[in-house]
């Protein structure tokens, strides 16, 4: 059996130019994989120096103007370079086609050229770095400060443009495909939950993307032309750029969180043998999530200036998109209870997101408050609360989806106990870096300050401790997955973990055609009663080195 | 092992890039609802100084240019290549015309000292420097999608040519056709937003 490793190569193209013409969404899939993890190294050095230069007081590693660049650059790299595309470019790419039963994405050259413009944004955000300096207005790139600042905004809202039109193309993609490119056999509540989420994903991208696009484009057309759109002097208003920037910008946290979702939709079921509580429920609440998280924006701009009515509707709206964010939560839990639960490293990063995420969601209701969010708005407390959720939660999934789907990609299996320690590590780390910040947050500490003042070094130094922890966590887990693709000896099972959606029916690594005889669709994606028949249980699941 | 077998899928792909088109120009025209709502008595006085005489022919000549490509489908349809061929033809010289007047009637704008960021707009009431912004931005933003609907006439003409999109396979110039049809729909909601708003 040749897998897609072993694809012909056409004459003139070897090696890795075979693979930067390839329309093969398994290849493309990879393509994302290694150039996200490279941004994404390279965002959580750049958090790593914001945390150092926090963890004293004063000056410690960068000067003030620098530390204004470094904290754009790092929210700029993780959302649009890291988060945004990490889950849906990645694994969506390569295990959506197979979830349904197909040969590839309905347009596999605009996946192609979808990875190309990722490239080319990411190639125009270094460029800007290198011209005038970095942006130093946070990657909301609010105005007047963008249009009148005289480092690159241009560029770099260009860059993001370009990102913005890869996404966007990435859910055209996926919704096309899941539309026309089903198993004959397949209904729409045979689909696995992780493609019903890049499904709810997709259409956020395509329905919000377009509002960033023309709203980053505004930004440059001011800078360039000086024509006072949101010019107060000249009748415009700045509270607008706010308005048009969030309605895509909120939505955009559900493009990084659902996906994350669908993630744990799956490794939950397969870990406790115990078919998903809730399919249907969860679901509908991707879509009530997708709907409800696109009519929320305001509640970024408690603080700008809004009526009460506004205020008290986009608070209202927001308490509401936390019920079915809770109806998944409790049907993750509820999965589990009486399961014949299988520790494995993708299942203890399913945990700590649970319970991470939850945290995350709850702190946002704090924020979403119209109350409570006057206390806390642009503090500290708003900083632990989003990495909460966008790291504790997307960021651990893509964890979690990295371990669980590793074998199948690679067809190799990594080193246990190293991936454990790694889990424990990262997560530590976590809770010493963020919840710190939730008390400096609550005491008045204001987030994107350079300096503060003494009573909150206590809370800043335990922060920078945990930073290290964490990211002692990542490298060592990004190591350990990395040396299993040089060890032979640990080749993966076709089915490491007991699923029983379609990729764990085909061989680890999938060869070129995905399926080379016609996949059985499960009446229901979710049947575990042959996995644990076989009474396969524990022990399958170990590495085929260990004991 | 499903091969893509569906054509019907390339249509909806285009279709949802429509729409995400449509929502680009949307968040202008959020601005010019905000604005207009805050200036109106402005926005009158400036859509005054525009000329109706070019918003008409223009609108008129995108309207021939939709039914000359709608005409060049049905023909390739039908096998009909020369028909088509004239069709296409005639739907590029029509963009060629809007273009040509565009330029005509930006350049009256700019000898009259009225451009984005111009002493005049900057010295004048705020709501008519925000109306001829919103007109700048967003007839220059419609222009450079004539640009490119343009850009997929001419390839689907050349493509015809040589045979390439046939009565069985013309999904290309269908799709450029939707796309051209989307730029004209877009066009019918600004003319009236500054010609007509007096």
């Amino acid at each position: 059996m040749t897998s897609f490793y072993q694809t012909p190569e056409p004459a003139g193209f070897t090696g890795i130019k075979s693979w930067l013409i390839t329309f093969d969404h398994k290849r493309i899939a990879l393509l994302y994989l290694f150039s996200i993890l490279f941004w994404f190294l390279l965002a959580v050095t750049l958090g790593g120096l914001i945390r150092l230069e926090l963890m004293f007081p004063g000056k410690t590693v960068l000067s003030a103007q620098m530390y204004n660049s470094v904290f754009t650059l790092h929210g700029v790299i993780m959302i649009f370079l890291f988060i945004i595309p990490a889950l849906p470019a990645i694994f969506g790419n390569f295990f959506l086609p197979i979830h349904i039963g197909a040969d590839d994405v309905y347009f596999p050259r605009l996946n192609l050229l979808s990875w190309y413009l990722y490239m080319a944004g990411g190639i125009v955000a270094i460029v800007s770095l290198f011209s005038d300096g970095f942006p130093d207005t946070g990657w909301t790139f609010y105005v007047p400060f963008s249009i009148s600042t005289h480092t690159n905004v241009s560029t770099a809202v260009f860059a993001a443009f370009i990102l913005g039109f890869s996404s966007m193309l990435t859910g055209l993609n996926f919704i096309t495909t899941i539309h026309k490119m089903r198993a004959k056999t397949m209904g729409w509540l045979q689909l696995p939950l992780f493609t019903w989420s890049l499904y709810a994903t997709a259409w956020v991208q395509l329905l919000a993307t377009p509002v960033i696009t023309i709203t980053l484009v505004l930004v440059v057309v001011e800078r360039l032309f000086n024509v006072g759109l949101f010019d107060p002097a000249r009748g415009g208003d700045p509270i607008l750029y706010q308005h048009l920037f969030w309605i895509y910008s909120h939505p955009a946290v559900y493009i990084m969180i659902l996906p994350g979702m669908g993630v744990i939709s799956e490794i939950i079921p397969v870990s406790a043998r115990k078919s998903i509580f809730g399919y249907k429920a969860i679901v509908a609440s991707s879509l009530a999530i997708a709907i409800a998280g696109s009519l929320v924006w305001a509640h970024h701009m408690y603080t700008s200036g809004m009526s009460d009515t506004a205020v008290f509707v986009f608070s209202l709206l927001t308490f509401v998109v936390a019920i079915p964010s809770a109806i998944k939560v409790f049907s993750w839990v509820a999965t589990l209870y009486k399961g014949a639960i299988e520790m494995t490293p993708p299942l203890l990063f399913s945990l700590c997101f649970i319970y991470l995420f939850s945290v995350g969601g709850l702190t946002g209701l704090v924020l979403g408050a119209a109350g409570a969010n006057i206390h806390v708005h642009d503090t500290h407390f708003v900083v632990a609360h989003f990495h909460f959720t966008m790291f504790g939660g997307t960021g651990f999934a893509f964890f979690a989806a990295l371990h669980y789907w590793w074998p199948k990609m690679f067809g190799k299996m990594y080193d246990f106990k190293k991936a454990y320690i790694a889990a424990i590590l990262v997560t530590a780390g976590f809770m010493l870096h963020y919840v710190p910040m939730f008390v400096l947050g609550l005491q008045g500490m204001p987030r994107r300050y350079y300096d503060y003042l003494p009573q909150y070094a206590a809370g800043n130094f335990f922060a920078g401790f945990g930073a290290l922890c964490m990211i002692a966590g990542i490298g060592l887990m990004v190591v350990n997955l990395l040396a299993s693709l040089a060890r032979e000896r640990t080749a993966a099972a076709d089915d490491p973990w007991g699923g029983v959606t379609l990729e764990w029916t085909i061989p680890s690594p999938p060869p070129l055609h995905n399926f080379d005889k016609d996949p059985e669709v499960m009446d229901y994606p979710y049947d575990f009663t042959k996995v644990t028949a076989v009474g396969s249980g524990a022990g399958t699941i170990k590495p085929e080195t260990g004991k | 092992m499903t091969a893509q077998t569906d054509p019907t899928g390339k249509k909806l792909g285009m279709w949802l890039f429509l729409y995400t088109e449509i929502v680009l120009f949307g968040g202008l025209f959020v601005l010019y609802a905000v604005y207009f709502a805050g200036y109106t008595d402005d926005f009158i006085a400036g859509a005054k100084e525009l000329d109706l005489f070019f918003g008409v022919v223009n609108t008129i000549v995108l309207l021939i240019s939709s039914f000359c490509v709608a005409a060049g489908i049905t023909a390739v349809q039908k096998a009909h290549n020369r028909i088509a061929l004239a069709g296409l033809w005639g739907a590029l010289a029509c963009g060629a015309v809007f273009l040509v007047n565009k330029y005509i009637e930006w350049g009256h704008k700019f000898e009259h000292g009225i451009y984005p960021g111009s002493d005049r707009l900057a010295d004048g009431p705020a709501g008519q420097n925000l109306f001829f912004g919103l007109y700048f931005v967003i007839t220059g933003l419609h222009g450079l999608h004539i640009i490119i609907g343009m850009t997929l006439l001419a390839v689907s003409l050349v493509l015809v040519t040589r045979q390439k999109i046939t009565a069985q396979n013309n999904a290309m110039l269908d799709n450029s056709g939707l796309y051209w049809h989307l730029v004209d729909l877009i066009w019918i909601f600004i003319f009236p937003l500054f010609y007509l708003v007096v």
